[in-house]
């Protein structure tokens, strides 16, 4: 049973870290600030998804799996957030010019 | 390579980055953005050294306050920035060079001539804690053994936020601070800071009245409250408070003002300026920290709010 849940663990991390790396690669080669946002949101919101869902089966103890659940939610929150303000200026400056 | 040093090496890589960045950086926001990173990744490496309390004020103040106070002066000097041409000669840059360089190499001296087993106090404070009734040895340290420190740094928070006012134009005296507000009427924002706030609240309490035991502590969780209240004032949910309002300057000294009465009484109860009487120390550092919070939420807050400068509405 452990080693199945170890599996899971190293099985939804890595995909987790592969959404990351997407999201960095996103980052550097896209060419407009809207294309690499959403390059990044993907890394934040999916990617750390993925990360909290692998640790859940490590977590000690209930309220542990809690709050790995309840910071995902606050960064979905900042990220979506933040994602959109930073997209409004970039249009903004976009039409501008 | 174990997997330590595999996970110090590039943090420790980056650390450097960040810093050779923020200094090389020609404008001021990127300077700043290079700045916040760096403060990010010494958060980490102080979680690696198990320092929580450290890494929690470094994320909280170092970073995250002090950042968003250099990118407000980063942006009111945008303008000027540009309109600056005449860059420094280069005999005044390799001077320059060389007086940093000097002051680089005097600290490194300094760091590796000091002693291999560096004098501390950690072993007495940390066998004298039980008598706080508190368990975070931290804390014990910030709110008992150095008391005097921690209320000097509350007055001087106080004069600070009286030198930020101070530079308030006189008709603006009696005014509010003007917070930019470029998302005013977005309602992203608005819904953020109406989401936001309840949760960041019970967090910020949850870090003061941790503190006592665990990671945590009045200033970090007072950060929090501020945060809190900047985002409320920059969706343009609430206005800023006149500056003149009694409540505000009330709350601006309440931490101190009760820090000295407790202080004060302690030289009839317990013998000393700053000392508790035992069996109610943690009672009477838990009702110092209260209103504690109180100021440096509001102070830090109206610290990034900057000036007054609307004159008052009739």
């Amino acid at each position: 049973m452990s080693a199945l849940a170890d599996l899971f663990t190293v099985v939804a991390v890595s995909a987790g870290v592969l959404f990351f790396l997407a999201g960095v690669v996103g980052l550097l080669r896209f060419p407009d600030a809207l294309t690499r946002l959403h390059a990044l949101t993907k890394a934040d919101n999916v990617g750390l998804g993925l990360v909290v869902l692998g640790l859940l089966p490590q977590a000690g103890s209930f309220f542990e799996a809690l709050k790995l659940l309840l910071v995902w939610l606050t960064v979905l929150l900042a990220g979506a957030t933040v994602g959109q303000l930073i997209a409004r200026v970039a249009r903004q400056a976009g039409t501008r010019r | 390579m174990n997997f330590e040093l595999g996970y110090e090496l590039p943090v420790g890589l980056l650390l450097l980055t960040a810093a050779a960045w923020s200094v090389a950086a020609r404008d001021s926001y990127s300077a700043t953005v290079g700045f916040v990173s760096y403060g990010l990744l010494i958060a980490i490496v102080w979680m690696q050294l198990q320092a929580f309390d450290v890494a929690l004020a470094e994320v909280a103040i170092g970073s995250g306050l002090t950042g968003l106070l250099l990118l407000g002066a980063a942006a009111r000097l945008r303008a000027a920035e540009a309109r600056v041409t005449v860059r420094p000669t280069l005999a005044l840059r390799i001077l320059a060079a060389l007086a940093c360089a000097a002051v680089a190499v005097a600290i490194a001296v300094t760091v590796l001539t000091l002693p291999e087993a560096a004098p501390s106090l950690a072993g007495p404070a940390v066998a004298a804690l039980p008598a706080t009734g508190l368990g975070n040895p931290v804390n014990g340290v910030l709110m008992a053994f150095r008391a005097f420190d921690t209320f000097l740094e509350k007055v001087v928070l106080v004069l600070s936020l009286v030198g930020v006012w101070s530079l308030a134009p006189d008709l603006g005296w009696s005014g509010r601070p003007r917070l930019l507000h470029p998302f005013a009427d977005d309602g992203v924002l608005r819904f953020l800071a109406r989401t936001l706030p309840p949760v960041g609240l019970l967090f910020g309490l949850h870090l003061m009245w941790n503190g006592a035991d665990e990671p945590g502590g009045a200033f970090q969780g007072a950060t929090v409250l501020a945060a809190m209240w900047l985002l409320v004032l920059m969706a343009g949910l609430a206005e800023a408070p006149r500056i003149r309002a009694r409540w505000l300057r009330v709350a601006a000294v309440a931490g101190p003002a009760t820090f000295l009465a407790v202080g004060l009484a302690g030289v009839g109860l317990a013998g000393a300026f700053l000392a508790y009487p035992e069996p109610h120390a943690k009672s009477l550092i838990l009702f110092v920290e209260l209103p504690m919070m109180l100021t440096i939420s509001i102070v830090l807050a109206l610290l990034v709010a900057g000036p007054p400068e609307r004159a008052s509405e009739p």
